[in-house]
């Protein structure tokens, strides 16, 4: 062991004797399937939430086209699934359609990427860790993803009748939005998708609760043990800040909403009534026997889902700072502000759930109090922006895929905060609540924002996940067209909402104050083709560049966080020399370091050269 | 090519200044004339401008800022140094208290709107209550109180009924019941700026004021199951004499035993 052999198959294996590993062969099953290395299961969850992501985008581009053509018939797909309503999106098809597509970009695509993919893949190698803490919990979390999955399906009415027990394929598919609001939800008779798909659906949205539960547990976990010697907390970097802080917010925010989805189920098949009022009659059927409150549901979905949204934010943010950092040359512009302002994210976070119940009933007093606090969360999301741009002031900018993407990041970042201070407003939101003004809003922040932020990284960490760089014209392209693709498709729902065009709507034409707006719509849905359609440029290059892209050292972004010290692919056990953390992860272009422009953490500068006096 | 990308990214903020200039003339504005129709309708379009202009002042400052960054990092000399920075501690006080500021300011200016539009103690104070409004699938069936008496509870032996049309007095404010059958719907009329959810198992006072005396589109804005989009119902306010009028008719129709025309013919 006197000579290092940097290769998949040998690295890292400097400590495995203290492990008890030995030199054991993994079977093709337990090396690629149910592995428990972090870095596979990271793999394994970014290629499932990529597919996913094309499955959410077709959902969303049959909602599209109904806003486009109403009622005309689908190419293609017109007749696979919709025959037997002549190729035209049906009503509850339609209902369908806008359910899944925010289900499975939720469940199945946003919150597992930025978690399951990117959380797996970078925490043990940024903090120095040879795996998780609990490995075995992380090969779990993964395939409990699965019967979500499958579930997912069955919910969306794919599968066969004796199978699934949905009667009417997907013109049953589970209909009541992603909110799943009762009594829509609750009593069967309310909608065909509220029968057999509705019980799957919330089964899958418990086993991916379970999912993220094993996942979250995971990562706490691990940031707070098994950090390297001399990592700090406050010289981890914003990556891990962001995964730990929204691992924290899975840990508390979750329990709501299994519990919620327990007592929905509870209601439909076992007879209790927790969102069940009395004396409701439901298309002739029995009347409700009654005794629950319809807006409880609303309290305790809307309690998970609102942290939810900031567990689908604060990672990208985290990453997205560290690709800046590096792609500017500059230290981070305010590290402690930018960690202290994502714990007020997602403390605030808990306590701004009724900002999306506003118009539903409540009590108005808690109208005003969520209104304070919902504005007041607008701040610390400015002082990241703020915060950002100043990393990006005064650098050496190098205006690759990366960089790209997470400018795009921060521009619309602007663009989906800012839109929100108005739905802060309670009574402007009475206005724009279920109008696309909302649509537009969370598309900004989990698209524009998020996804960007998601794009910027698979190109940034490709090079450590597989020893090859992707296509930098083909990444160019990509976020071109989906930059502009997007922009097209989403902007102009901030005027359609303020036109007061509802959401939800299968046709909004024939109300005469809306008819105007279909010329608007169809260019939109154009848009949204070319974006959709973009995104085959990013699975090709992906795909394409595992096998065939230029090979690539440990380092080749010139990057200071210690998962470039380790091989490119890290072998098993991440480091072939165990390291050791000396500064902060974002000490570009220092003075002390010498003739090079980063200065990575692992790397000790002896005292005589740390003398130099900066003024900062 | 950094300088192209840093004008791609000013180029994108500026359209998207341009769009928004251009919508209310394209009629992508709010419905109609583009003017609210009752008087919290007004002072909620107040609201909107106000944060319209606070927001786009900060939406400019912060793109031309990420713009100037841009050119300046695609622009800078390979002698140059960068700006190695850690922060400014006086720029993050700067810069977090003045938009706590403003976002106070934002909340606190509201209240007494929301507080009108929802506190039954800031209801104005001669409210007439006009109809009952039950939301069901797909469809509003509203109940009124015969004229000259008070809109009761339960529903009266002389109620008069009709389906998608809610008849009201302008120029006063009125209120109207809301509650619904089976599952969740939400009352919406655009041009009025009203909206509130109808909820099983609670009736749900909701006032307004209407100005002009014309139909306006009433629409259910909670998902209620396939036939959301098609609750398609009408606000007919009307003079006052108009509305009684019209209920005096609407009686005679209801309460028509069939003969009561045929013996007129025959006198």
């Amino acid at each position: 062991m006197s000579t290092l052999h940097p290769t998949l198959d040998h690295a890292g294996h400097a400590g495995d004797d203290a492990h008890g590993y030995g030199h054991h062969e993994l079977t093709f099953i337990q090396k690629y399937v149910f592995s428990t290395d972090h870095k596979m299961i990271g793999m394994q969850f970014l290629i499932t939430t990529l597919l996913m992501m094309m499955v959410g985008g077709a959902l969303a581009l049959g909602v599209r086209w109904q806003l486009a053509r109403p009622w005309e018939s689908m190419p293609i797909f017109g007749h696979l699934k919709f025959a037997t309503d002549g190729g035209q999106i049906s009503p509850e098809s339609y209902t369908m359609l806008f359910t899944m597509h925010a289900t499975v970009m939720i469940f199945l695509v946003i919150i597992p990427i930025l978690a399951g993919a990117f959380g797996n893949f970078l925490i043990p190698l940024m903090i120095g860790a040879d795996d998780m803490a609990f490995p075995t919990l992380n090969m779990l979390s993964y395939w409990f993803m699965w019967p979500a999955i499958l579930f997912f399906s069955f919910s969306l009415g794919l599968g066969p009748e004796w199978l699934t027990g949905v009667r009417g394929g997907m013109d049953a598919g589970t209909a009541q939005g992603w909110t799943s609001y009762p009594l829509l939800s609750a009593l069967k008779q309310a909608a065909p998708g509220s029968e057999m798909s509705q019980t799957w659906w919330l089964m899958a949205v418990t086993f991916i609760g379970v999912s993220s539960m094993m996942g979250s547990v995971n990562y706490m976990t691990t940031i707070i043990n098994m950090r390297a010697p001399g990592m700090t907390l406050f010289r981890m970097p914003l990556t891990i800040w962001s995964m730990f802080i929204t691992a924290i917010l899975q840990a508390f925010a979750l329990p709501v909403l299994t519990a919620a989805g327990f007592m929905l189920v509870a209601d439909r098949m076992l007879g209790t009534c927790f969102f069940i009022p009395a004396g409701i009659v439901v298309n002739n059927a029995a009347p409700t026997i009654g005794g629950g409150q319809t807006l409880l549901w609303q309290h305790l979905f809307w309690f998970y889902s609102h942290p939810a949204v900031y567990i689908m934010l604060l990672p990208a943010m985290g990453m997205v700072s560290d690709m800046l950092a590096c792609m500017c040359r500059k230290p981070i512009f305010g590290y402690k502000p930018m960690v202290y302002s994502m714990a007020a994210i997602a403390g605030l976070g808990f306590i701004v759930w009724g900002h999306h119940m506003f118009i539903s009933g409540m009590n108005p007093a808690l109208g005003m109090t969520f209104m304070v606090s919902t504005m007041m969360i607008a701040l610390p999301s400015a002082v990241k922006t703020f915060n950002w741009i100043g990393t990006i002031w005064g650098g050496r900018l190098q205006f690759n895929t990366v960089m790209l993407n997470c400018v795009a990041f921060v521009a619309m970042f602007i663009i989906g905060g800012l839109s929100g201070i108005f739905m802060a407003a309670v009574p402007v939101d009475i206005y724009i609540h279920d109008t696309y003004f909302i649509v537009a809003h969370f598309h900004y922040v989990l698209f524009g924002t998020t996804l960007f932020g998601v794009f910027g990284a698979i190109t940034f960490w490709f090079p450590k996940m597989w020893g090859r760089m992707m296509n930098e014209t083909v990444g160019k392209i990509h976020f071109v067209l989906s930059f502009i693709g997007f922009n097209v498709t989403f902007f102009p729902m901030h005027m359609l909402g303020v036109a007061g065009m509802p959401r939800r709507y299968a046709d909004p034409y024939h109300f005469e104050y809306l008819s105007h707006l279909l010329p608007l719509n169809q260019v939109m849905t154009l848009a949204a083709m070319v974006m959709g359609f973009a995104q085959f440029l990013l699975l090709g290059n992906f795909a394409y560049s595992i096998f065939f892209g230029p090979k690539c050292g440990r380092n080749p972004w010139n990057a200071n966080g210690l998962e470039w010290t380790a091989p490119s692919p890290p072998g098993h056990g991440n480091f072939d020399i165990a390291p050791v953390c000396y500064h902060g992860p974002y000490e570009y272009s220092s003075p002390v370091s010498g003739e090079k422009d980063f200065l990575m953490q692992t790397e000790y500068v002896p005292l005589a050269q740390r003398v130099v006096h900066v003024d900062h | 090519m950094g300088r192209f990308w840093a004008a791609f990214f000013v180029l994108a903020a500026v359209i998207t200044v341009a769009i928004s200039w251009v919508s209310p003339s394209m009629h992508w504005w709010f419905p109609v004339d583009g003017h609210a129709h009752s008087s919290l309708g007004k002072r909620i379009d107040d609201l909107f401008y106000l944060i319209l202009v606070i927001v786009s002042v900060t939406y400019v400052g912060t793109q031309l800022a990420l713009g100037y960054v841009l050119w300046r990092g695609a622009t800078i000399k390979p002698e140059d140094k960068v700006l190695f920075s850690h922060g400014s501690h006086s720029l993050e006080v700067i810069w977090t208290i003045v938009p706590s500021a403003i976002l106070l300011f934002i909340a606190l200016y509201q209240m007494d709107v929301w507080a009108q539009y929802r506190i039954k103690t800031h209801f104005p104070k001669k409210t007439e209550a006009v109809a009952e409004v039950t939301a069901r699938q797909f469809e509003w069936r509203i109940r009124y109180p015969a004229r000259g008496k008070a809109l009761q509870p339960t529903p009266q032996p002389d109620d008069l009924y009709t389906v998608n049309e809610l008849h009201v007095p302008s120029g006063k404010p009125i209120s109207i019941s809301l509650r619904t059958d089976d599952v969740q719907h939400a009352f919406f009329v655009p041009e009025l700026r009203t909206k509130q959810d109808a909820v099983p198992g609670l009736v749900i006072p909701v006032w307004f004021d209407v100005d002009q005396p014309r139909s306006y589109e009433l629409l259910c804005a909670e998902l209620c199951g396939w036939g959301h989009y098609k609750m398609k119902a009408r606000v007919l306010a009307e003079s006052q004499e108009d509305f009684e009028a019209w209920k005096e008719r609407a009686s005679a129709e209801q309460f028509d035993d069939g003969f009561r025309k045929i013996a007129q013919e025959a006198k």
